[in-house]
């Protein structure tokens, strides 16, 4: 995976493993941003590497939650079967929707994703015996792994742990990847769909599977999110949320999985900043899509990067030149 | 007696099918100018919808015009919209991709749903029915003048779009746009003028379909999403960028949708969207279209 993402990935396992001294008062909102980093890790796949979009992440979300949710709190299964029933529904869902877009391409898959991620939050209110409708229900079972158990309240830093060393072990996969056969062809798609084509690289093939993993991410999240929190109801999973996935993708920069972990982590922390300014998301949001398009379309990661290059480069360039007049 | 109940029943919900088809089969008309002529579909749609019902109702009440007179205002208002949007987001562009334009118009009409809930907040709007409140008997079936007045907004708006693209200079030469855009300009078409229209074109019958539905379900900040997504319905239903069966299958949606309400009111919405889905999956040029796969492949 390179010795730049081995290195990046050590950096954050210190972080994570320093955060007691670090920021152990933003342990709650940390995990959230967690929780986001896993689905945008998958989401980035599919945007940055594809070139395609899903605006129904927030229904693969969705599927992973309600299936751990139920399957452990009204049918008493363990949760370590139940997460993989939701992550087999959201292989099954997304191999539904991403076939038929071998034939077509385009606006195709943004539509479907949509118009299926409406579908699943309409359900989500209106099936009521299973999800307990608007109101939703409470009472799921915690999850406990290597004596890190997952609950909201009273275990923060164990939660803490549990989500992020899921993250990093989702961001592992996703960077060996991304390094191996098929991130080059992934590559491919994104920057030349036809030259890739004409070189053999089943490129079709490709999309539906990173769109099926891609839902992997997110159905697991979702499980994790709802053993997290103890209860669930529908509107973290409503079509704002899909939107918000890709705001956070985009902003941290899709062309890099690390963008991904860092838009989850800034945009996850900004709304604690917004709570005064509930009714400006929209606005907020929508500027910040603009922004990002307009002019850093590499996202915030990469466009840290260039800007301290530039400035680097500016400061060279103006030593020099003082250099070079000394001489004269 | 209860047999005849029912019927009466069925034949209100139909009519008020009719009505809700009318707006879906507009929003979808919108879709198809703006998909004519640029090839992007246009994810802020529903919010020009939107504000076409709120921009209305601030204007009845607010400027206290007459309601004809607030209906002009709001649709001239949301044109103008329309036209921002254009200039402001889109045309800056060079040689989209399609992400970064599904991406853009998600972002316009967030900016829209955003600065309505900051001007309006969170409450539903409405106004009484334009035509008064006496209710009609069809059939035997009892629905309200605003009912009818929807439908017939719908069939106006349908002959005034197909007699301007076909006996007007300027809607002649959007259609030359649609079909070749190099060609057209080097005839000395103005495509970026034919841009800007579609979009104003499109921005003002979404809103005047916003503002007839008011009195009927009232209006709110967030009710664009789904309108939005009902008009695509509509749109792809009768095949992208073909305005006569968006009419047809924007009604036929909205008969399928209220009768699915006979049976499950909750389920309604899903309805539509899970014919969306089925017509995508299996026939993607709509019921009407021809399979030319070359057209699709854009969208």
């Amino acid at each position: 995976m390179g010795s730049r993402n081995r290195i990046a990935l050590l950096v954050l396992a210190l972080l994570v493993g320093l955060a007691p001294w670090l920021c152990s008062s933003w342990y709650y909102k940390l995990t959230q941003a967690g929780i986001y980093a896993l689905i945008c890790i998958g989401l980035s796949l599919l945007l940055g590497y594809a070139g395609q979009i899903s605006l129904g992440h927030a229904a693969f979300y969705a599927i992973g939650a309600y299936s751990s949710a139920i399957l452990t709190a009204k049918a008493g299964w363990s949760p370590w079967l139940a997460i993989w029933v939701g992550v087999a529904l959201s292989m099954i869902v997304a191999l539904a929707v991403g076939l038929p877009s071998l034939r077509l391409h385009g606006h195709y898959l943004a539509m479907a994703t949509l118009a299926f991620g409406e579908i699943v939050s309409v359900i989500a209110k209106a099936w009521v015996d299973m999800t307990g409708g608007p109101s939703g229900f409470g009472d799921i079972p915690r999850w406990s792994a290597f004596g890190f158990r997952l609950r909201a309240y009273g275990t923060d830093r164990e939660a803490f742990y549990f989500v992020w060393g899921i993250v990093l072990i989702g961001l592992i996969v996703a960077l060996n990847l991304i390094h191996s056969r098929v991130g080059r062809a992934l590559r491919s798609i994104h920057d030349g769909e036809q030259a890739a084509n004409v070189l053999g690289v089943p490129t079709d093939a490709y999309k539906v599977k990173v769109l099926v993993l891609s839902s992997v991410y997110a159905s697991i999240a979702g499980s994790v999110y709802a053993h997290w929190s103890g209860y669930i109801s529908p509107s973290p999973f409503d079509v704002e949320h899909s939107i918000l996935f890709i705001i956070m993708v985009i902003a941290g920069g899709m062309r890099s999985v690390w963008g991904a972990v860092v838009g989850a982590c800034v945009m996850g922390l900004m709304p604690d900043l917004l709570a005064e300014l509930e009714k400006w998301r929209f606005v907020i949001y929508g500027l910040i899509l603009l922004t990002i398009m307009m002019f850093v379309p590499q996202g915030i990661l990469l466009g840290t990067r260039d800007l301290v290059q530039w400035l680097f480069g500016k400061l060279k360039r103006e030593a020099d030149g003082n250099g070079v007049a000394g001489t004269q | 007696m209860g047999q005849e109940t029912e019927t009466y029943v069925l034949a209100q919900l139909f009519l008020s099918g009719i009505a809700f088809g009318s707006i879906y089969a507009m929003a979808g008309i919108g879709f198809n100018i703006i998909y004519n002529a640029t090839g992007i579909i246009n994810l802020a749609q529903g919010e020009f919808v939107m504000l076409g019902g709120m921009l209305m109702v601030w204007a009845n009440q607010s400027l206290a015009l007459p309601v004809w007179a607030a209906v002009v205002v709001s649709v001239a208002m949301v044109a103008g919209i329309g036209i921002l949007f254009e200039r402001a987001a889109v045309r800056p562009l060079r040689n989209p991709t399609v992400l970064v334009l599904i991406i853009i118009t998600i972002a316009g009409s967030f900016l829209m749903r955003g600065a309505a809930l900051l001007l309006w907040g969170d409450r539903v709007y409405s106004v009484g029915s334009f035509l008064g409140e006496q209710p009609v008997q069809i059939f035997g079936a009892m629905i309200t003048r605003q009912h009818v007045l929807i439908f017939g907004t719908l069939l106006v708006v349908a002959a005034a779009l197909a007699a301007f693209f076909s006996y007007t200079l300027t809607g002649k030469a959007m259609r030359a746009c649609s079909f070749n855009r190099t060609a057209a300009r080097l005839v000395g078409i103005n495509a970026h003028t034919m841009v800007m229209m579609s979009f104003a074109m499109s921005a003002a019958i979404g809103a005047l379909a916003g503002a007839v539905i008011v009195p009927v379900t009232g209006i709110q900040y967030d009710d664009g999403a789904l309108l939005g997504l009902k008009g695509f319905c509509a749109s792809v239903l009768g095949g992208l960028g073909n305005n006569p069966a968006a009419v047809v299958a924007g009604i036929l949606l909205g008969i399928l949708e209220s009768l699915t309400s006979y049976v499950s009111s909750a389920y309604k919405d899903a309805m539509s969207l899970g014919i969306l889905l089925v017509v995508l999956f299996i026939r993607p040029s709509g019921l009407f279209g021809k399979a030319s796969l070359s057209r699709l492949s854009e969208f």
